[in-house]
């Protein structure tokens, strides 16, 4: 029996308004514990939550960035269950009537493009921190996080492979941070996922029993959970053992998933609406609002890079993958109008150095105005590709413009035509031997001749007034 | 009379409300909760099948605050009724 | 005339006209409350220094008498609401030692009109109760008969004006909290809409029927207290963004010509006779004031008490899962984990009525009867609302009695937590949907007891009842009566 994976996504992303969902405290990472809290944070006895409006045109803009419905009405509604973490006992979040439903992305898979569902996308209060103490049986509570607005976003179970999940993902967080509602950083928990997991035979629609993983904080540990589990239920499947349905956590050390039974009691939600807050009703006219306010969205401009300037599939992916990364790209190509040669030189030379240093594009030291210039002094010939390079570097290193580098340094290509004839009579004079060796057919040495020319130039010479005047005196001599 | 819920369905529901009712407790909650739910089967004479739910007293909708960020609160008078604290964090014992 | 007695703009002409101090007035009070309130523990927590040094600031004239109506005078504040800097304790164990960090709105609002509180009322335990029985610290005693509850859960309150240890209090009406204890003290209780009145910084029960309204010795200190605590606020969503009228100028108006409502189903068979009776005398008085009386029906009357014990507990459930042992309040001391800790604090924080209630309302909303029990009643609920906007077409608002019964003993319901629910009979329908009540004297049952009459408006017109009220008031004699509490000592 031939057995395919069914996998299902459960993303949340915090939001990027400045302050919490309920409350005007800070959204900002890191500060000292406790310090961006308010009583309503710690759920002290009499306070109310508002609703922040930024979170709810945000989460709509992540509604529609998916081709969702934007419900007329919505509500939130109250998740009751204890844990510290949880100030006041229960999880204001929207259960029967979420903002956004029905939607669906396109990922990239090996056999071309999948369109993935989208379940619903609904509004949510993070969480507080805790940290377990190493020594005594004690835990330290920390609400600063408490209230920082999320979106749980909701796949239907599309996915059949793992790649196609971490597809999924990357594209997600793409639109997230084109839409600049979310960072997108897993590390730091600011997008976080949990996957539903089961097997069935090929062929057929029933869904198998699933698990649910947690606790994976990378694409990567995202894919090695799904494929860990993906083993460990066809193998139970195969020995006619029962999947049981469970949450399981995956263990980054040692690279399973491990149940959650017994530390886990059956969770009894207990939600109803939350009588604090009031329906969010979104007009047509607030949805087209907000529908203007959204960025060209990766696909079509991924679609545009190709048409427009007449890039490849793989470079127009590359170029799109942040926004920051393409706007990089149509500045550069603004100045200096060669599509080609630009995308190159960021995919290779720029993104080499980039990666090297684990910097973002939105750090990098040359400015796209930059590169334009250097790429214009290496097409007017002003100096060569082999120089342009390495002004690269330094340009990356210093943060300078390439003309200053390349006046400063001499580096301007030698174009005289008397000098580099003097400079080939010169090498020619140096190597008889080797002037014989090619005149009598051994022509490979002609490169050993440039190289000459160059070595002489610091490589400034123009390689093809080289290779021109090389040529005419190799032949002329041999009349 | 038919009990509504059991001794077993109140310890249950207890546990999710993070009671803990000693023995005759736990018989006492039964027997008034049980009045209680067999009152309140007055409901299922009234046909509700097209009635819309009530959450609100009052119909409102769109109540929203600013994004703007306000001052927090001193760390100190958040942590000054806390049963457990050391002066940063709040302390609960450890969760397994 | 002793100063206690006075009522609030009795008390603030007075005032301004010098022939008492602040300082002498809060002096008289707590000397009255040192003296009385040992019969019956209306008070939970005294701020008497407090109130001194805010008297003193009238006194020397730093702050200004004219300023409001309310400038100068002492009030008593149910112990639900919370005071910055007062132990704010709802009666429970749980919050015994709790301090707030912040004011309720209406304790902002109290401040700013100037008056003065000399102490947080007692109460049933989180507002659960009809007969302020369910302290976790001691039962507060009726003032006219000290054997007797007087109602809840605002009991404190209630008892607190009725005995002239305070001008004028605020309470809490979730369910009839604020009516029945009137009713049941002989004095004025005023349910707002719900919306009208902020319910920031009051702890709460059930926060789709919670509203804080004023105690007061007559209606026009009701319409002072109800000007000054009413109105939008934006750190309550539920509050509602509409004008305040100017209640004392409203309540002027003749009734000649109103049509007030009988809803035949409030006059029911387990209703005791002395409080119908009562009821009948004051139709009998509204009639001869001008008012028109028409027979109507509030079909689902009946359903209020289910849909209400369903709702009521459902939201508090959750409501009160933050009192948990970790941010403020009792925890259990020595949990070896995190499970125990949870479950010795709530079990030794919360008293049996609350413990029931939580139980009632974690029940009706777990999965499988979530359907049944409280889908069902917030149906229901759209019954009953649906039953007063189609009175309100054919009057302008409706008379009933507050309760079937007058005040019953200490100890003699506490049995029976159904029996109690059932005599909130006619409170509850009016707090499901939301409209405004008040409470207000009409006469004695055996044993001189008082029988408050209840009048309901449509949403939003307290201006309408307080007119009613004020009229009836003006042309009988039931508000000026008094407890007989000195002899007592």
């Amino acid at each position: 029996m031939e057995l395919e994976p069914v996998i299902g996504l459960e993303i949340h992303a915090q939001l990027l308004t400045k302050s919490k969902i309920f409350c005007g405290c800070s959204t900002a990472f890191g500060a000292s514990p406790n310090t961006h809290t308010c009583p309503i944070c710690v759920a002290m006895p009499g306070v109310l939550p508002v609703l922040n409006r930024e979170v709810v045109e945000f989460a709509m803009k992540m509604g529609l960035a998916t081709h969702c419905t934007i419900a007329p009405s919505s509500q939130f509604a109250r998740k009751n269950y204890f844990y510290p973490d949880l100030p006041k006992g229960y999880q204001i979040s929207q259960y029967e009537l979420p903002l956004a439903v029905n939607g669906w992305v396109d990922i990239e898979t090996e056999k071309g493009p999948k369109r993935i569902r989208i379940h619903r996308i609904h509004m949510e209060e993070d969480a507080g921190k805790l940290v377990h103490d190493e020594f005594q049986p004690m835990s330290y509570v920390d609400y600063n996080r408490t209230g920082v607005p999320l979106i749980e976003i909701v796949s239907e179970p599309d996915m059949g492979t793992s790649e196609e999940a971490a597809a999924y993902l990357r594209t997600l967080r793409e639109i997230l941070r084109y839409l600049e509602i979310c960072d997108g950083n897993m590390e730091e928990g600011s997008f976080r996922c949990d996957a539903n997991i089961s097997l069935r035979p090929v062929g057929t629609e029933a869904l198998g029993v699933k698990t649910e993983l947690k606790n994976m904080n990378s694409f990567r540990n995202v894919q090695r959970a799904l494929d860990f589990e993906i083993r460990r239920q066809r193998a139970l499947i195969e020995r006619n053992e029962p999947v049981v349905q469970e949450t399981r956590l995956w263990d980054v050390a040692r690279n399973v998933t491990i149940s959650m039974r017994g530390k886990e009691e059956a969770h009894d939600y207990r939600y109803f609406p939350d009588p604090d807050l009031v329906p969010v009703v979104v007009s047509d006219s607030w949805v087209a609002s907000v529908r203007e306010t959204l960025p060209e969205l990766p696909e079509a401009k991924r679609e545009r890079f190709m048409a427009q300037y007449n890039l490849p599939l793989y470079d127009a992916q590359v170029l799109t993958s942040s926004k920051a990364l393409a706007v990089y790209f149509e500045t550069a190509t603004a100045e200096f109008p060669q599509p080609k040669t630009v995308s190159n030189w960021i995919m290779s030379e720029l993104m080499k150095q980039l990666k090297r240093d684990e910097r973002e594009i939105e750090d990098c030291p040359v400015p796209p105005e930059n590169l334009a210039e250097l790429l214009s002094l290496m097409d007017t010939g002003v100096i060569s590709g082999k120089i342009a390079k390495t002004v690269f570097d330094d340009m990356y290193t210093t943060g300078r413009k390439a003309k200053a580098i390349v006046e400063e340094k001499g580096l301007t290509q030698v174009k005289d035509e008397g000098a580099i004839e003097a400079i080939i009579n010169e090498i020619l004079r140096e190597n008889p031997t080797e002037v014989e060796l090619y005149r009598g057919g051994k022509e490979k040495l002609f490169s050993f001749f440039v190289g000459q020319a160059m070595r002489k130039t610091k490589g400034k010479a123009n390689p093809q007034l080289v290779n021109e005047i090389l040529r005419s005196k190799l032949a002329n001599e041999e009349r | 009379m038919k009990e509504k819920i059991t001794r077993q369905e109140v310890r249950h529901v207890a546990q999710l409300a993070r009671l803990e009712l000693s023995e005759e407790e736990e018989k006492q909650m039964t027997a008034k909760m049980n009045q209680v739910l067999t009152y309140m089967e007055k409901l299922n004479s009234l046909d509700t099948s097209r009635v819309p739910h009530m959450t609100h007293a009052i119909q409102l909708q769109n109540v929203f605050r600013p994004d703007e960020v306000l001052p927090s609160m001193d760390r100190e008078q958040i942590l000054a009724n806390a049963p457990e604290c050391d002066g940063v964090s709040f302390l609960v014992p450890k969760v397994i | 005339m002793d100063l206690h007695s006075l009522t609030i703009h009795e008390l603030h002409d007075h005032l301004l006209r010098k022939e008492a101090s602040a300082t002498e007035t809060v002096t008289a009070y707590l000397q009255r409350i040192e003296r009385i309130d040992p019969l019956l523990n209306s008070f939970v927590t005294l701020m008497g220094q407090e109130a001194l040094r805010e008297a003193q600031l009238y006194d020397n004239g730093r702050k200004d008498l004219e300023a409001s109506p309310l400038a100068g005078v002492p009030l008593g504040i149910k112990d639900v609401i919370c005071t910055k800097g007062f132990r704010t304790t709802c009666a429970s164990r749980i919050l015994e030692n709790f301090v707030p960090p912040y004011d309720a709105t209406v304790t902002e609002r109290l401040h700013k009109a100037g008056a003065i509180l000399l102490g947080k009322t007692n109460m049933d335990e989180f507002a659960m109760g009809s007969s302020s029985e369910n302290s976790a610290f001691f039962p507060t005693r009726n003032p006219w008969d000290t054997e007797r509850v007087p109602g809840g859960s605002s009991g404190g309150s209630a008892a607190a004006v009725a005995a002239d240890l305070c001008a004028g209090s605020l309470g809490s009406d979730t369910g009839g909290s604020i009516r029945q204890p009137a009713s049941f003290c002989g004095v004025i209780g005023l349910k707002p809409t719900y919306g009208r009145v902020s319910r920031f910084g009051l702890v709460a029960f059930a926060s789709s029927l919670d509203q804080i309204g004023p105690f007061a010795k007559d209606v026009e200190d009701a319409a002072i207290l109800l000007q000054a605590i009413a109105g939008h606020d934006q750190r309550d969503s539920t509050s509602v963004d509409q004008p305040v009228p100017d209640y004392r100028l409203a309540m002027k108006r003749s009734i000649k010509g109103l049509r007030l409502g009988i809803p035949r189903e409030y006059f029911i068979d387990g209703i005791e006779p002395d409080v119908a009776a009562a009821v009948q005398q004051a139709m009998t008085t509204l009639k001869e004031l001008g008012a028109e009386m028409v027979e109507i029906s509030l079909p689902h009357t009946e359903y209020g008490v289910a849909a209400y014990y369903i709702i009521a507990p459902a939201e508090a459930s959750s409501n009160l899962a933050r009192f948990d042992g970790v941010k403020y309040g009792l925890r259990a001391p020595d949990s070896k984990d995190l499970m125990t800790m949870y479950c010795q604090t709530r079990s030794r924080g919360f008293g049996m009525e609350v413990k029931r209630r939580i139980m009632l309302g974690t029940y009706v909303l777990s999965a499988g009867y979530y359907d049944a029990y409280y889908r069902k009643a917030s149906q229901v609920r759209t019954l009953i609302r649906q039953d007063f906007l189609q009175a309100f077409e054919q009057c302008d608002a409706i008379v009933t009695p507050v309760t079937p019964i007058p005040p019953f003993k200490i100890g003699e319901k506490t049995d029976d937590p159904l029996q109690m629910y059932l005599s909130d009979v006619f409170t509850l329908p009016a707090s499901l949907a939301g409209i405004p009540g008040i409470s207000i004297p009409c006469g004695f049952s055996a044993g001189n007891l008082p029988v408050g009459l209840q009048v309901l408006g449509p949403h939003f017109r307290e201006d309408l009842i307080l007119q009613i009220a004020y009229q009836f008031e003006q042309a009988t004699p039931h508000h000026k009566a008094r407890p007989q509490m000195d002899s007592h000592g």
